[in-house]
C-alpha cells in the first residue's frame, strides 16, 4: 500500500485544492471545489461519483481545457516535483494526456490512424516523416492491433469499437506521458471488450510507470484496475483511500450508498438498498381502472415462436450477390404472466431487432410473436397490427428523446389513454404520477424540466397508461446514474409484483438481469444459445458463450454488513 | 460505387426526360410554329405541307420521341428570330457564361471560406461581427441592386473599370475566351463579383455554421487534448470536415449561377447565355427558350452526379463500407 503523502511528493501527480468554476466571474457555479488528488507512477487512482459530481471537470482542468467563461485555480498541480507548465504547447499530449471516452467520435474519420498519429508524434517529439511512421506502428503493435503494419494506414471506420479504443488510446499513449487521464473510457465498450480494454490500460500504466486518473461511475471498471480511489460528490472529495478498502468498508455514508447501489453480479438482493425518493403512493381509483384492462383469449402473455428477421446489406453490383445477416434468428420463448424475462448479448446480437418486432414496430421474416393470443407474423397486415399491440407497452432506453419535448406530461400520459373517457383520464393522471414516485402536481410541466431518472418514470408512467399487460423495456436504466437506475429498477419489480405485469427486459448489463430477472435467455449474433432460470444460467452456464460473458464481469469484494 | 453510379445515372436520366417533356411541351403549346414560320399570305394546302413536314400530324407522343431523338443529337430546331440552328447560338454563347461563372465560383470560394473559418474561431471578435453584418447585407441585397451600384461606383464614378461587355476575347478553335487580354480580364472583374457576392456569403456562413459544430465535437476536442497546434487543428483537421457540405453546396450553387446570370448578364450586357435566353424570351423564340431550359438541366443533374463522385472521393467511409 502505498502511502499518499511520502513518496508521491517526489514523483507522480500531485494536486492540492483544485478548484473549477463555470459561468462569468461573479455568477460562478464551482464544479469541484477544494479536491485533493495524488497518483504515483504507475498507479491509477479511481474518481469515481454520479454524474454532476464534477469528475470530468477534474480531468479537464488538469489538461487546462476549461472552456471560458469557466476557470480553474489550484495551489498547487506539480509532476514529479515540477509544476505543470500549461504555457508551452508540449504539456499537453506530451506530459499529459487523455483517453476519451467514446471510440466512435474520438477519431476524425476523415484522417488515416496514420496520419494522426505521426501529426502528434512530430510536433511533440520532433521526429521525421519515416521515424514517426515506425513510432506509429510501434504503437499499435503496443496496444495489441494485430497486423499493425498493414491497418495503420486505415481509417478510423475501418476498425472495430474495441480496437477503435485502442488506436484512441495509442494516440493518447503515442508520446509517452507521465500522466494519462482516461475518462470513462470504456463505458461506450461492450462488456467482453470493456475488460480488455481496463486491463490494457493497467499493464500500460504499469509499463510506463504512467501516473493514472481513472474518471467512471461504473464500479465494475474501478474494481478491476484501480489501486485508490476518491468518491465525488456535489464538487467535493467525501472519502480517499485504497480501492479494496473503500469497496469492502466505506466511512462516508455517501460512498456507501453509492456501492450498495451497485447491482452485484453474483448474488441476488431482495430489493436494492436505495432510499426511494418518492415512494409510491396507490390510489383506488387508479388500482381499480389499471386492473380493468381488456383481456383477450389466451393466457399467455408474450411468446414468440421461430422470430426471424433478415437484413439484407447492399452487395456490390459486379461480384457477390448481396449479403444477408440473421439479425434474429429462429428465436423461441414465452413469458408466464408475472415474469420477467431477461434478454441479454452484446451489441449486434439482435436483441433490440428481437424486441422491436415483439412489440409490433418491426415485421419479421418469418416466424411469429403472440401477445394474449393476438398473432403477428409476416403477412400480419398493418390494420391488424393496433390490436396486437394492445396489452402491450414499451419503455426505451433514451428518456431524453423518447418523450415528446413539445408536450406536457399530461398530454405524453393521457395519449394512451384514448379509451377512457378525457374526465376520468384526467383525474387518473396525477394518481399515476404518484404511482412511479413522482409528485402529482407536475402534470403541467414540459419534460425538460425533469432529469434523466424522472423522465424514465415519467415514460413508465405512460407506459402503465395503456394498461399493459406486457411492458417491453429496451435498456431502460443504461443512460441512467447507478443510484437512479436502482431506483427505476426497484419501481418496475414494485409494478411486476402489485399489478401482475410481465415483462421483457433487453439489457447488455448482466448484473442488472440477476438481480431482476425470473429467467433469462442470452443472444449471440440472432440466435439464442441459452435460456433457463437466472440463477442456474448465473452459476452453471452451459454454453461456452454465457461462460465467456460471465468470466468478464468485474467482481465487487463482498460488503462488510453496515454498521 | 459501380452500382451507386448507376443508380445515379438513372436519376439523372429520368430527370433529363421531364425537362425534356417540359420544353418539348413549350414548343408545342406556346403558340403556332407553323404560324410564326410561314409568310402571311400562304395558303392552307402550304400550310398543311409544312405541318406534315415538321412532323406535327404525329401524335403526341411520337412527336416527344422525335424532339428528344434530335435533341440528342444536339439539334434543337431553329431559333424563330433569326432562323439559325438554336445549338450553333448556345455554342457561341456557351464560353462567355462558363467563364463568367468559373470566376465568380473561385471568388466565392476562395474568400468565402477563410472567412468563414475566422468568423468560426473568433466568433465574437470585431472581424468576425464585422463580417456577418456585411454578409447579412450580401445576402439580402437583390443580385440587380449590387451590379448596378457597382457600376456606379467602378465605372461611372471612378471610371476604373467597364460598365458592360466581354471586352477583347481571343479565339481557340470554337472558344471564345477573355482570359487571355487584359480589357477581357477588366470586363469580366465586377460581373463575377457581383455573380459571386450572394454564393460568397452564403459559403461563409455555410462553414462558419460547420467550423462551429466541429470545433466542439469529440475528435476536436481530443486533437487539442493531444496538444496539437492550434493553427494545424483549425485549418488542417476541422477545415476538411466542414468543407464536405461546402461541397455539396457549391455543386448545386454552380446550377443557380448559370440560372442567376441571367440578372447578372442582363445588368452588364453580358453576351452569355443568360442574355440569348432574356432576348429569346422577348421575342417569344420557343425554340431557344427550350433548348435553354434543356442545357440549364443537364448542368444541374451533371453537377449534382459530379458531387456525388467527389464525396465518395474525399469521405473514406463511402468509398468501401464495413469495418475491417
Amino acid at each position: 500500500m502505498r502511502s499518499i503523502h511520502g513518496a508521491s511528493e517526489t514523483s507522480g501527480l500531485r494536486v492540492r485544492g483544485l478548484t473549477v468554476s463555470y459561468g462569468r466571474r461573479g455568477h460562478a457555479v464551482p464544479a469541484v471545489e477544494a479536491v485533493d488528488v495524488d497518483a504515483a507512477p504507475g498507479e491509477i487512482v479511481a474518481i469515481v461519483g454520479e454524474s454532476g459530481a464534477g469528475k470530468t471537470s477534474i480531468g479537464t482542468a488538469l489538461l487546462d481545457l476549461v472552456d471560458p467563461p469557466g476557470h480553474w485555480t489550484a495551489r498547487e498541480v506539480t509532476l514529479d516535483g515540477e509544476t505543470i507548465d500549461y504555457r508551452t504547447t508540449h504539456t499537453r499530449g506530451r506530459d499529459v494526456s487523455v483517453i476519451f471516452q467514446d471510440p466512435q467520435t474520438a477519431l476524425n474519420p476523415l484522417f488515416t490512424v496514420e496520419s494522426q498519429l505521426v501529426h502528434m508524434v512530430r510536433h511533440h517529439l520532433g521526429l521525421d516523416r519515416g521515424a514517426a511512421k515506425r513510432r506509429a506502428i510501434e504503437m499499435l503493435e503496443e496496444v495489441g492491433i494485430p497486423d499493425a503494419v498493414a491497418r495503420v494506414g486505415q481509417y478510423p471506420h475501418q476498425f472495430s469499437g474495441g480496437m477503435r479504443q485502442r488506436v484512441v488510446i495509442a494516440l493518447a499513449l503515442a508520446c509517452r506521458p507521465r500522466l494519462v487521464i482516461a475518462d470513462e473510457p470504456t463505458s461506450a465498450l461492450d462488456v467482453s471488450i470493456r475488460a480488455q480494454i481496463l486491463a490494457l490500460i493497467r499493464r500500460l500504466c504499469r509499463e510506463k510507470g504512467m501516473a493514472c486518473l481513472l474518471i467512471t461511475h461504473d464500479m465494475g471498471a474501478v474494481a478491476q484496475i484501480s489501486d485508490r480511489a476518491v468518491v465525488m460528490r456535489d464538487g467535493r472529495a467525501v472519502e480517499t483511500g485504497p480501492t479494496t478498502r473503500l469497496l469492502s468498508g466505506a466511512q462516508h455514508p455517501y460512498s456507501r450508498a453509492l456501492i450498495a447501489a451497485v447491482p452485484p453480479a453474483h448474488r441476488r438482493l431482495p430489493r436494492f438498498a436505495v432510499p426511494d425518493t418518492g415512494a409510491a403512493v396507490t390510489d383506488a381509483e387508479l388500482e381499480r381502472w389499471l386492473r380493468d384492462r381488456p383481456t383477450a383469449g389466451g393466457d399467455t402473455p408474450l411468446a414468440v415462436d421461430e422470430l426471424t428477421k433478415v437484413f439484407r446489406l447492399p452487395g456490390r453490383l459486379f461480384g457477390r450477390g448481396a449479403r444477408a445477416v440473421r439479425a434474429v434468428d429462429a428465436v423461441s420463448f414465452a413469458l408466464a404472466p408475472g415474469e420477467i424475462f431477461g434478454l441479454v448479448g452484446e451489441s449486434g446480437s439482435g436483441k433490440s431487432t428481437l424486441a422491436q418486432i415483439a412489440a409490433g414496430l418491426r415485421w419479421p421474416d418469418a416466424g411469429e410473436a403472440r401477445v394474449l393470443g393476438r398473432r403477428f407474423g409476416p403477412t400480419t397486415p398493418k390494420a391488424a397490427l393496433r390490436g396486437y399491440r394492445q396489452g402491450l407497452q414499451m419503455v426505451f432506453q433514451d428518456p431524453y428523446s423518447s418523450l415528446n419535448r413539445r408536450m406536457t406530461v399530461l398530454e405524453t400520459i393521457l395519449e394512451p389513454m384514448a379509451d377512457t373517457p378525457r374526465a376520468v383520464g384526467l383525474r387518473l393522471v396525477p394518481a399515476l404520477l404518484e404511482r412511479v414516485g413522482l409528485p402529482r402536481d407536475v402534470a403541467r410541466r414540459h419534460p425538460h424540466a425533469f432529469s434523466g431518472g424522472q423522465r424514465q418514470r415519467i415514460a413508465i408512467a405512460r407506459a402503465l397508461a395503456g394498461r399493459p399487460r406486457v411492458l417491453i423495456c429496451d435498456e431502460p436504466t443504461s443512460a441512467l446514474d447507478v443510484s437512479i437506475q436502482a431506483q427505476i429498477l426497484n419501481l418496475l419489480k414494485d409494478l411486476r409484483d402489485e399489478l401482475g405485469l410481465s415483462m421483457l427486459l433487453i439489457t447488455h448489463d448482466l448484473p442488472v438481469v440477476r438481480q431482476m430477472c425470473d429467467r433469462v435467455g442470452v443472444m449471440q449474433s440472432g440466435r439464442l444459445v441459452e435460456m433457463g432460470p437466472t440463477e442456474r444460467v448465473f452459476d452453471a452456464p452451459e454454453a461456452s458463450y454465457t461462460q465467456m460473458l460471465l468470466t468478464h464481469l468485474p467482481r465487487l469484494p463482498e460488503r462488510q454488513p453496515a454498521s | 460505387m459501380a452500382r451507386f453510379l448507376i443508380k445515379r445515372l438513372g436519376q439523372a436520366v429520368l430527370v433529363i426526360l421531364a425537362v425534356g417533356l417540359l420544353s418539348f411541351l413549350m414548343v408545342r403549346t406556346v403558340g403556332d410554329p407553323v404560324q410564326s414560320m410561314v409568310r402571311e399570305d400562304a395558303t392552307v394546302a402550304e400550310r398543311a405541307a409544312l405541318r406534315a413536314r415538321l412532323g406535327l400530324d404525329d401524335p403526341v407522343p411520337i412527336q416527344f420521341a422525335k424532339y428528344l431523338g434530335r435533341a440528342m443529337q444536339g439539334d434543337f430546331g431553329i431559333s424563330y428570330r433569326n432562323q439559325r440552328p438554336v445549338a450553333e447560338m448556345i455554342v457561341e454563347r456557351l464560353p462567355a457564361t462558363l467563364e463568367l461563372v468559373l470566376v465568380a465560383t473561385v471568388l466565392a470560394l476562395a474568400i468565402g471560406i477563410p472567412l468563414g473559418v475566422i468568423t468560426a474561431i473568433r466568433p465574437r471578435g470585431p472581424l468576425a461581427n464585422g463580417v456577418q453584418a456585411v454578409s447579412l447585407v450580401g445576402v439580402s441585397t437583390p443580385t440587380f441592386v449590387t451590379g448596378i451600384l457597382l457600376i456606379l461606383l467602378f465605372a461611372v464614378t471612378l471610371r476604373w473599370l467597364p460598365s458592360f461587355g466581354r471586352g477583347e476575347t481571343v479565339e481557340l478553335g470554337w472558344w471564345s475566351t477573355g482570359f487571355l487580354t487584359l480589357s477581357g480580364w477588366r470586363a469580366l472583374l465586377l460581373p463575377s463579383l457581383t455573380l459571386a457576392l450572394f454564393q460568397m456569403t452564403l459559403i461563409m456562413r455555410l462553414v462558419r455554421a460547420e467550423m462551429i459544430e466541429i470545433l466542439q465535437s469529440d475528435y476536436i476536442r481530443f486533437a487539442r487534448a493531444r496538444g496539437l497546434p492550434q493553427h494545424d487543428i483549425h485549418y488542417r483537421l476541422a477545415l476538411k470536415n466542414a468543407l464536405m457540405p461546402v461541397l455539396t453546396i457549391t455543386g448545386m450553387q454552380i446550377g443557380g449561377l448559370i440560372a442567376f446570370a441571367i440578372v447578372t448578364e442582363t445588368v452588364f450586357q453580358w453576351p452569355g447565355m443568360g442574355l440569348l435566353f432574356i432576348q429569346a424570351v422577348q421575342f417569344a423564340d420557343v425554340p431557344v427558350m427550350a433548348a435553354y431550359l434543356m442545357f440549364v438541366g443537364l448542368v444541374f443533374v451533371a453537377l449534382n452526379a459530379l458531387v456525388d463522385v467527389t464525396y465518395a472521393v474525399v469521405d473514406p467511409r463511402l468509398r468501401t463500407g464495413g469495418a475491417a
